[in-house]
């Protein structure tokens, strides 16, 4: 077949990879897959780093009363928890595989801008250890959780400023490093591939990539208002000062609704490259797919109020964040029946990744169920700020996101290292996860609709028995996870010999590739002929017929 | 139609619930409760929040059962294993396409209208009987009705205050009410429309029980508000929490609200006021007529909201 030989033959253009050894390979490296294994690497830290918070705070609600941290320090655990998993570990992750895959997946060397992407990786490590270093100062760490709503978040002593500049800095990464997929998907993608020749992974990073630069700086904004008038004087957010408190949660959630795009969007890409995989068939309703990203991306900057309908807006306003977060069920659900439709007349098996990818499909239309729920204002003033809610934006972040991060490593796993994995074991990675995420965070909705607010160090004793629950779920969920790094780990180290194709399904460039791939990945672009019409590259598709 | 098929599930809902706490029973006979959903409340308003959260909710399993169905039967049907072979041709249909967008889309609408009808009539604060004024503290309310002079604090009960200390070896099961119960609770009389005005005098708090069905955040400096009104067979007490992050002890000021009926509200307000006012006139000197009588106060939380409220307090509007 023609492009197995283009493969190889651009191929052995690329083997003069001079890269220095040690330690300054990793700290002057400009190699797109060297950031993104260092980004992925970040990211599985901050996971356990944020896990870890995450059980001290499971452990102090395994039963009612105070046995474990005091409240003050509670707080601090569900404040850090929040910032390190969605900065540190959600976003790098993603980061990291757009890193890794975008120059693969669209026929180019490297990214665009590789000094730039160096500057943004190596801001993260401070930005975080100035986050890390508040929990050391006096009075503790930020306290008032994620959103810093103030007044509460001005109450604060030293650790607001610090957690300030921390934010400023993970933005600073964020927008580099969003540039930096633009410019790279705009400018270095083989000449025949048209945008609707993209695959999804590399459509729903664009558009994530737009919505960081979009919102990154208004968080920017939103904090910065919040350290002048912490010590400048200015009242933004001050009534006694004509401020108004209510004016940061919109300039909040309008970065904060983008923001919970930005973390699921890459995991839909991922989703939808390997349904197809292991499905044995080209997307369903590919460009569809595509539309429908794109207006869930548009949606999202007009519903950011319904984070906040119990503060007392207009009844227009009201009903219309109301109607207009009805409206996202519609191209979430096009995105979820297309996967379905995928599937029907498939020929599937159930590797690793997908077992994580058939987890999403499930349990991320558990949380759209909830997210709708929520959105019916009359209902959302019960649920509102219980542990329905936290239930609610678990589903859709840790069987979601994180699940999808999960699937995409299982997924290139064995391209990056050239070795095939342990599929049994990380089979057992698969069902433990599941099994405890659903044991962790579905009894919440119970608790939440029972009446158990959020953000609470101790509960009524009628709350005793699901949080119980909750909390062995949570540390069955977090000794699972410790298979993962060690998997990965057993496969750079070794393991059976990956072939080109690693899945008999897999479509796209970046399988045209040797595994592992050469360290600068097309140097020039693969002898491929694209579709004529919107799609995926399928090598499969191609001898059958029009697609 | 809505309103049968509502109560119809709630019926449903009820059994299945009963029943599975039942089942659960068995497994832990000395715990308490397995609730597993939301309390359907005392007010006009919080049953028809409820009917509104079981009508989503159920909308949703249906959905649920349709696409999960369609989900695991394929991943059954097209096992490789069992030797089925992929269809490639099957890249889109746009008939099926236009299908599963404006299905949803007519179902979305359906939601959309007895939600945007309640809305309305939550929103609707006129021709109210009686007004309280609430306002949150760093961690306790402050219950000013505003008609009558009568006003006082309510912070968590010194049982369950003991209790929750960092090791503090009381185990809350022993403890009535733990966490939910407080020194004065705000009383209020069933089968009047109440108005409850919101404020607080530092940071977000918000006012929540949840058989009225109704949260608000009380924000320092605003004046939110909202209507309960309870029903006249229900009185008795009714318990909740502050349910914005307000700091430490957050999870520590509960509220509690004894519902009386409207003639034993009367006489409780009467004495109230006969004590607030027994309270002022002893510290009233005669040859002091320089000291006013309102700055003459026993009670001194009575003054401070009103100065701790910024002069800029506007009113939120709500329509």
């Amino acid at each position: 077949m023609a492009y197995k030989q283009a493969t190889h033959a651009s191929a052995d253009h690329s083997h003069h990879d001079e890269k220095p050894s040690g330690i300054t390979r990793w700290l002057f490296t400009t190699n797109h897959k060297d950031i993104g294994t260092m980004y992925l690497v970040f990211s599985g830290i901050m996971f356990f780093v944020g896990g870890a918070m995450a059980l001290v705070i499971r452990a102090e609600l395994f039963q009612p009363g105070l046995q474990v941290v005091d409240p003050g320090l509670f707080n601090t655990m569900t404040t850090m928890h929040a910032l390190i998993m969605i900065f540190g570990a959600v976003m790098p992750g993603w980061v990291g595989l757009a890193n890794w895959m975008i120059p693969m997946q669209i026929g180019a060397p490297d990214m665009a801008l590789p000094r730039m992407n160096n500057y943004s990786f190596w801001i993260l490590p401070f930005a975080f250890t100035l986050l890390l270093s508040t929990l050391f100062l006096p009075g503790g760490g930020p306290a008032g959780g994620w959103t810093l709503y103030p007044p509460l978040s001005l109450q604060a002593g030293d650790s607001l400023p610090l957690t300030i500049f921390a934010i400023h800095l993970m933005g600073a990464s964020s927008i580099m490093g969003a540039i930096n997929v633009i410019v790279t998907i705009m400018n270095l993608r083989m000449k025949e591939m048209s945008l609707l020749h993209l695959p999804l992974f590399v459509w729903t990073w664009l558009i994530t990539a737009y919505l960081l630069i979009a919102v990154m700086p208004v968080l920017a904004g939103a904090v910065t208002m919040l350290l002048t008038d912490k010590y400048f004087g200015t009242s933004f957010f001050n009534a006694a000062g004509g401020g108004d408190p209510v004016l940061f949660q919109h300039i909040f959630w309008f970065f904060g609704h983008p923001e919970v795009y930005i973390l699921i969007l890459p995991a839909f890409g991922i989703v939808s490259e390997i349904i197809p995989t292991f499905s044995r068939k080209p997307l369903f309703g590919y460009d569809a797919m595509v539309y429908a990203v794109a207006s869930i991306a548009f949606l999202s900057f007009i519903v950011w109020a319904h984070h906040m309908f119990t503060v007392g807006m207009p009844l227009a306003g009201q009903l219309f964040f109301m109607l207009a977060t009805m409206l996202i069920a519609v191209p979430t659900g096009v995105k979820v029946f297309n996967w379905t439709a995928t599937m029907w007349k498939g020929s599937l098996t159930f590797e690793p990744p997908m077992l994580f990818a058939l987890a999403f499909l499930f349990l991320f239309t558990i949380g759209g169920f909830s997210g709708l729920m929520l959105a019916i204002v009359p209902a959302d003033f019960q649920y509102h700020d219980t542990y329905f809610v936290v239930a609610h934006f678990h589903y859709v972040l840790v069987p979601g996101a994180i699940f999808g991060i999960m699937a995409g490593v299982y997924y290139w796993l064995p391209k990056w290292t050239g070795h095939m994995y342990d599929m049994k074991l990380a089979t057992w990675h698969f069902w433990l996860s599941t099994i405890f995420v659903n044991v962790l965070f579905f009894p919440q909705h119970f608790l939440g609709l029972a009446g158990m607010p959020r953000r609470i160090p101790d509960y009524a004793t009628q709350f005793a028995d699901w949080n119980m629950w909750s909390s062995l779920g949570a540390f069955g969920f977090g000794l699972s996870q410790l298979l993962f790094p060690y998997i990965i780990y057993k496969c750079v180290k070794g393991g059976q010999k990956a072939t080109d194709d690693v899945w008999e399904g897999s479509h796209g460039l970046e399988w045209l590739l040797p595994s592992p791939p050469p360290y600068h990945s097309w140097n020039d672009p693969p002898a491929v002929k694209f579709s004529e019409e919107p799609g995926e590259f399928d090598p499969h598709a191609g001898a059958g017929g029009k697609h | 139609m809505v309103k049968q098929l509502a109560s119809g599930l709630r019926a449903a809902g009820k059994t299945v619930a009963r029943a599975c706490v039942a089942a659960l029973a068995g497994v832990a006979p000395a715990m308490a409760a397995w609730d597993l959903n939301m309390p359907e409340g005392v007010t006009e308003l919080s049953r028809k929040i409820y009917d509104l959260h079981m009508l989503i909710f159920l909308v949703c399993v249906a959905i649920a059962v349709v696409v999960f169905g369609a989900m695991i039967y394929f991943i059954w049907r097209f096992r490789k294993s069992q030797g089925a072979v992929a269809d490639t041709n099957l890249t889109h249909s746009t008939s099926v396409e236009i299908v599963w967008t404006v299905v949803p889309v007519v179902i979305l609408v359906a939601m959309a209208v007895p939600a945007a009808r309640t809305l309305i009539d939550i929103e609707d604060t006129r021709n109210s009987e009686l007004t309280i004024k609430v306002t949150g503290y760093q961690w306790k309310w402050h219950y000013d009705y505003i008609d009558d002079g009568v006003s006082f604090f309510s912070t968590l009960a010194r049982s369950s205050d003991a209790a929750r200390q960092l090791g503090s070896g009381v185990d809350p099961n022993t403890v009535p009410h733990y966490l939910l119960e407080v020194d004065q609770p705000l009383v209020l009389p069933a089968g009047t429309k109440v108005r409850v005005l919101l404020t607080a005098n530092d940071v977000i708090h918000a006012w929540w029980v949840p058989d009225f069905g109704m949260k608000k955040d009380a924000i320092p400096g605003f004046v939110n508000e909202l209507w309960i009104r309870i029903d006249d067979d229900k009185t008795g007490l009714y318990r909740g929490q502050c349910a914005e992050l307000c700091g430490r002890d957050h999870g520590f000021m509960p509220v509690v609200v004894d519902v009386k009926s409207k003639d034993d509200f009367a006489a409780w307000l009467a004495a109230r006021k006969e004590e607030a006012r027994q309270a002022k006139a002893p510290q009233a000197p005669a040859p002091a007529p320089a000291a006013s009588p309102a700055s003459a106060s026993t009670q001194p939380e009575v003054a401070q909201p009103e100065s701790g409220q910024p002069a800029a307090a506007t009113v939120a509007q709500t329509n």
